[in-house]
């Protein structure tokens, strides 16, 4: 066998099970799709850690989420990733909605969720969130919910995990499994694999895969989830605010990111196309109106970037973590909201499913190290600091992304880290060249330079994230005349 | 950590940043200019079509010719410059950051400093276009910098959201390039940018112009595959069903341009609703000695224009240097300049009262387009000045000159509006000597 | 062109007249000027209208990949692919002098194309 255990999908749970399991004397590989982890349902998140009092008793997900909450603090102390615990409002407009506080507040203490409190007072609650509307009538806060940046988070796992032995094969789209004897054969586009264990955790193919490997035990529904991010220093929200839950979602948020943006959404639309991410017209007026209700100052004319990602709905619209008929194959799938929330607790169940289930014996590494330091970033820097830096290393003085202060140093680092950025989406999402409001017109043919000069691809080779994406045709020379590769072969006599 | 004093301190060495700076010297300052990038220019640089220089040099040059001559005084002057060097802040005392690669973070204590930063585009996200978001969708600026300076195409078949004259300008290049530019598609009922644009860039081309259109979903996931139009009513909102699609591979905006602030803002200094920042009829900002002109201050339609305000900026911060740059902060008697009727905005924002006998320059833009009509400026309901057009649009930025002789403005006015109103009322205005 | 009737569009000032050349009697007319600027126009816009060329050449060893350049003067409506693709077909090298004529004579107009500005060696 190549590898004793094989993870297919990068995205958050897939990278924090593999990160979770390299802490085993284990041979373990990850297989993504897309030319970068966190490219799927990852990349579009809230980026909210939920304190858990959401889901009802009945579902899985509840447990996992109060106890995956905890699990945040030693994990933001050994990765380095960005995360705050705000405090979460669900906010009710009306009287009646009062009693539906109280059952998730009683519940939720009830099954461990500290702090949780229901604040009347008018005053007290505009003192700890001065943007939220006037028509408030009570809210329930949750102090130990919080923010994160879900897919600089997977960024950290991965790179740990890489840390720690575990090999990432990104562009490898899984297209066959078949059981061999003692595990699986996984053929990917590029090549075969063989495994011992296979962890299915690649969120919206999951059924599809879960089949390949003869397990039809549920089915993936994509919902959709439209977002709208405002520039930052124009209005400040100091706490995530939930409206009232409806059937399909917690309903449209309005809330910070941890880079001091404001964002509104998500909607959430049932949908058939399994890849559609796209905004609609519909979906954005949605989206708007459901944010003004909760913050009726939102400055609209400050938007910057409008995106959409889908959730992975299970029939069973719980998380379905478990080991299959097909002995090895183990599913993680239908991991939707509170689904970033419960990472780390999913990790520790996939743990407890291959000791128990599996009967594996589970030996720590020595040499394991949980540790991931922190990327430096010049927004960090007193202005000492960074002169030093730029003595030391002189591409800490070269600005290229001029809204969030990127310079070429930290540009470098994100090409070059364990399981870096080979693209300029995956420059953007690791270090935030051109996160800002002019959204990369000035520094994205830049960052362009770099990635070609760091990788050493021709400048035309760059794509936005990955094969089919492409930004530039040919070389300037007028195309009805020459063929594409043709140089010019004259010379002028001046 | 470097230290260095300068006179004047000019931030961009762009048209503004170089007209500013050239004044400066020849009024015999101490001038240093910082550029972020690699080469002294600015945005003139890339734009290689002709039509700059109409009203400075009397001649019809591209944008590279006419900053050249630019660039080669402020070189005949031996103006000091950093090239590659970002200013990451100002301080309200009027001490700036600023990084390169050679000499690290560098602080330059200025007695006066000059903004001239420009400005930056719109994007697709400002204006809230859904649909995916695939490689190939570019702002006109951008792909003009790939196009012009870089020397790649980026894309063969394009759709061109906007019709100011950047947008008309790229579809006329990327035409002559061999690219196919299939529509520019307009919001507004009528062409954005000037008429000669219109018919030496799309009607010389057969490219189509749609107007009360605009693009209301973009297709493609890994790349651009084509955009859905849909008509609009005046109120810029879509009409159910009048949806039509169009494929192409790539797509332009041409949507608006946004006075870059960032370090404006930071320093303290007020901004205005333009979005450049408040300042007097010196071009001074709410920070004593701190100047702004060009895009920065208000996004221009001619180059020329732009070395005009620049050159007043220049003088204006030598003169600040000269008379009050030891004095500490003063008081200024200042009158408010308010936009009226059919005026989107006006500067200055200030004017001050003992400067009310030189000559002012008042720039201003119109809402809406019009024919025949007076610009007027009024103190409460006494016209003090007024001045007959035969046409007005928002594109075309309207220059203002004039003196006012001592007994017309009030001693106590405190405010002056500026309005474009109709001729045919020009009957019952009372009139002014 | 065997067309009786033109439409010019007036591009010396922003009111844009819409200036009809009709062909009466042999003789082409022309109405709808709003001035003598604009009837002028017309007549050169009808009989041969011209257009200046600017675009971008090959550079080689410079400070950049492309510079660009001009046609010195307006040249022939009708000629303006062809010039365009002779521009692009021709490299040159650094460094350059803004002005400086870089093709001599194209087509055979008796124009130049000129360079519209410095290009320095690359560094």
């Amino acid at each position: 066998m190549d590898y004793d255990v094989i993870i297919i999908g990068g995205g958050i749970t897939g990278c924090c099970i593999a990160r979770t399991l390299s802490r085993y004397d284990l041979k373990i590989c990850l297989l993504e799709k897309e030319a970068d982890i966190a490219s799927g349902t990852t990349k579009a998140n809230s980026g909210i850690i939920h304190a858990g009092y959401a889901a009802d008793r009945k579902y899985l997900k509840r447990k996992f989420c109060i106890h995956g909450n905890k699990l945040f603090d030693l994990a933001h102390k050994e990765l380095n990733f960005p995360f705050k615990r705000t405090g979460t409002l669900v906010v009710a407009l009306e009287e009646r909605q009062i009693k539906d506080l109280v059952y998730k507040r009683n519940y939720g203490t009830e099954d461990g969720v500290p702090g949780l409190e229901i604040i009347i007072d008018k005053n007290r609650i505009k003192r700890m969130e001065p943007q939220l509307t006037d028509k408030v009538i009570a809210v329930l806060h949750a102090p130990s919910g919080g923010i994160v940046s879900p897919y600089e988070l997977t960024f950290a796992l991965a790179e740990n995990a890489h840390m720690n032995g575990v090999e990432f094969f990104r562009e490898h789209e899984v297209i066959g499994i078949n059981k061999i004897v003692a595990g699986f054969e996984i053929e990917t586009k590029p090549k075969k694999f063989t495994s011992r264990i296979v962890i299915n955790a690649s969120g919206l193919f999951a059924a599809e895969v879960s089949r390949m490997a003869g397990a039809d035990t549920f089915e993936i529904y994509p919902r959709r989830g439209e977002y709208i991010l405002f520039d930052k220093d124009i209005i400040h929200l100091n706490k995530v605010l939930f409206p009232m839950p409806t059937r399909l979602s917690k309903g449209i948020l309005a809330s910070p990111t941890i880079h001091g943006h404001v964002f509104i959404g998500p909607n959430a639309d049932n949908i058939l196309d399994i890849e559609d991410i796209s905004t609609t017209t519909r979906g954005l007026k949605e989206i708007i109106s459901g944010g003004v209700m909760l913050v009726p100052n939102l400055p609209l004319n400050t938007a910057i970037r409008n995106f959409a990602g889908l959730r992975a709905v299970s029939n069973t619209m719980d998380f379905i973590i478990e080991a299959t008929e097909m002995v090895g194959f183990v599913n993680v799938a239908g991991i939707l909201s509170p689904g970033l929330t419960s990472t780390f607790a999913i990790a520790e169940e996939v743990v407890r499913i291959l000791i128990e289930d599996l009967g594996e014996e589970l030996k720590e590494k020595e040499k394991y190290n949980p540790y991931r330091p922190k990327p430096e970033h010049l927004s960090d820097f007193t202005k000492m600091k960074l002169n030093q830096k730029i003595k030391e290393n002189q591409a800490w003085g070269r600005i290229i992304c001029r809204c969030e202060t990127i310079p070429e140093a930290e540009i470098v680092d994100a090409i070059h880290r364990p399981v870096g950025a080979t693209t300029v989406d995956g420059v953007k999402f690791r270090c935030r060249a051109g996160m800002g409001r002019c959204q990369g017109g000035f520094c994205m043919p830049r960052v362009m330079e770099i990635l070609s000069r760091e990788l050493d691809i021709p400048y035309k080779e760059v794509t936005k994230r990955g094969k089919g994406s492409h930004y530039l045709v040919n070389k300037v020379l007028c195309i009805k005349l020459t063929e594409d590769s043709k140089e010019s072969e004259e010379v002028a006599e001046k | 950590m470097k230290s260095l004093n300068v006179d004047i301190a000019v931030i961009g060495a762009g048209s503004a940043g170089l007209g500013a700076a050239i004044e400066a010297k020849k009024q015999g300052m101490d001038v240093l200019i910082l550029e972020r990038n690699d080469e002294l220019g600015g945005i003139t640089l890339q734009c290689i079509h002709n039509g700059f220089g109409l009203k400075i040099f009397k001649e019809d040059l591209t944008g590279p010719e006419y900053i050249q001559r630019f660039i080669d005084e402020a070189k005949e002057l031996k103006i000091p410059y950093k090239l590659d060097t970002m200013v990451i802040e100002i301080t309200e005392d009027k001490e700036i950051y600023a990084v390169n690669k050679k000499e690290g973070l560098l602080r330059i204590k200025a007695k006066a400093i000059i903004l001239s930063m420009g400005c930056r585009e719109k994007t697709r996200g400002s204006i809230n276009i859904p649909g995916f978001r695939p490689a190939g969708m570019y702002t006109a600026g951008q792909a003009q910098r790939f196009v012009n300076i870089e020397g790649y195409i980026p894309g063969k078949t394009f759709v061109i959201l906007g019709s100011g004259d950047i947008g008309m300008i790229m579809a006329r290049r990327l035409t002559w390039l061999g690219c196919e530019v299939k529509a520019v598609v307009e919001i507004k009922s009528y062409v954005s940018g000037l008429i000669r644009n219109q018919v030496q860039c799309l009607e010389d081309y057969n490219i189509p112009l749609i107007l009360n259109h605009t693009i209301t979903k973009i297709h493609g996931k890994d790349r651009v595959e084509g955009i859905t139009i849909s008509s609009v009513d005046q109120n810029w909102d879509q009409i159910v069903g009048s949806d039509e699609y169009i494929e192409c591979d790539s797509i332009l905006l041409s949507v608006g341009l946004v006075p870059e602030n960032e370090l404006t803002t930071k320093a303290g200094a007020e901004l205005s609703a333009n979005g450049g920042p408040v300042v007097d009829n010196n071009l001074e900002t709410t920070i004593d000695g701190v100047f702004a002109c060009g895009n920065v201050l208000q996004v221009h339609d001619l180059v020329d224009n732009v070395s005009e305000e620049a050159k007043r900026a220049g003088k204006n911060a030598a003169i600040y240097i000269k008379e009050r740059s030891d004095k500490g902060q003063i008081k200024k008697d200042l009158i408010k300049i308010v936009p009226g009727i059919n005026v989107g905005y006006v500067k200055p924002d200030y004017v001050n009262f003992s400067n009310l006998e030189n000559l002012l320059h008042f720039h201003l833009r119109v809402k809406e387009p019009d024919r025949d009509v007076i610009i007027v400026i009024k103190e409460v309901n006494k016209i003090v000045y007024q001045r007959v057009r035969s046409f007005v649009i928002p594109s075309e930025m309207i220059e203002v000159r004039t003196k006012f002789k001592p007994e017309v403005i009030s001693p106590n006015c405190r405010e002056l509006k500026i309005e474009i109103l109709p001729v045919s009322l020009l009957e019952v205005i009372d009139e002014v000597e | 062109m065997s067309e009786d009737k033109k439409i010019i569009r007036c591009i010396v000032c922003p009111t844009g007249c819409e200036i009809t050349a009709e062909n009466v009697d042999g003789e082409v007319k022309f109405t709808g000027f709003g001035c003598k600027r604009g009837e002028e126009y017309a007549k050169e816009e009808f009989s041969a209208p011209q257009r200046i060329i600017t675009a971008t050449m090959r550079v080689e060893n410079g400070f950049l990949p492309i510079i660009p350049v001009r046609t010195e003067k307006p040249i022939p409506k009708e000629s303006v692919f062809d010039i365009i693709r002779k521009i692009s077909s021709i490299k040159v090298k650094a460094p350059i002098k803004v002005g400086e004529i870089l093709i001599k004579n194209i087509h055979d107009l008796g124009i130049n194309v000129i360079a519209s500005r410095d290009m320095p060696l690359k560094t």
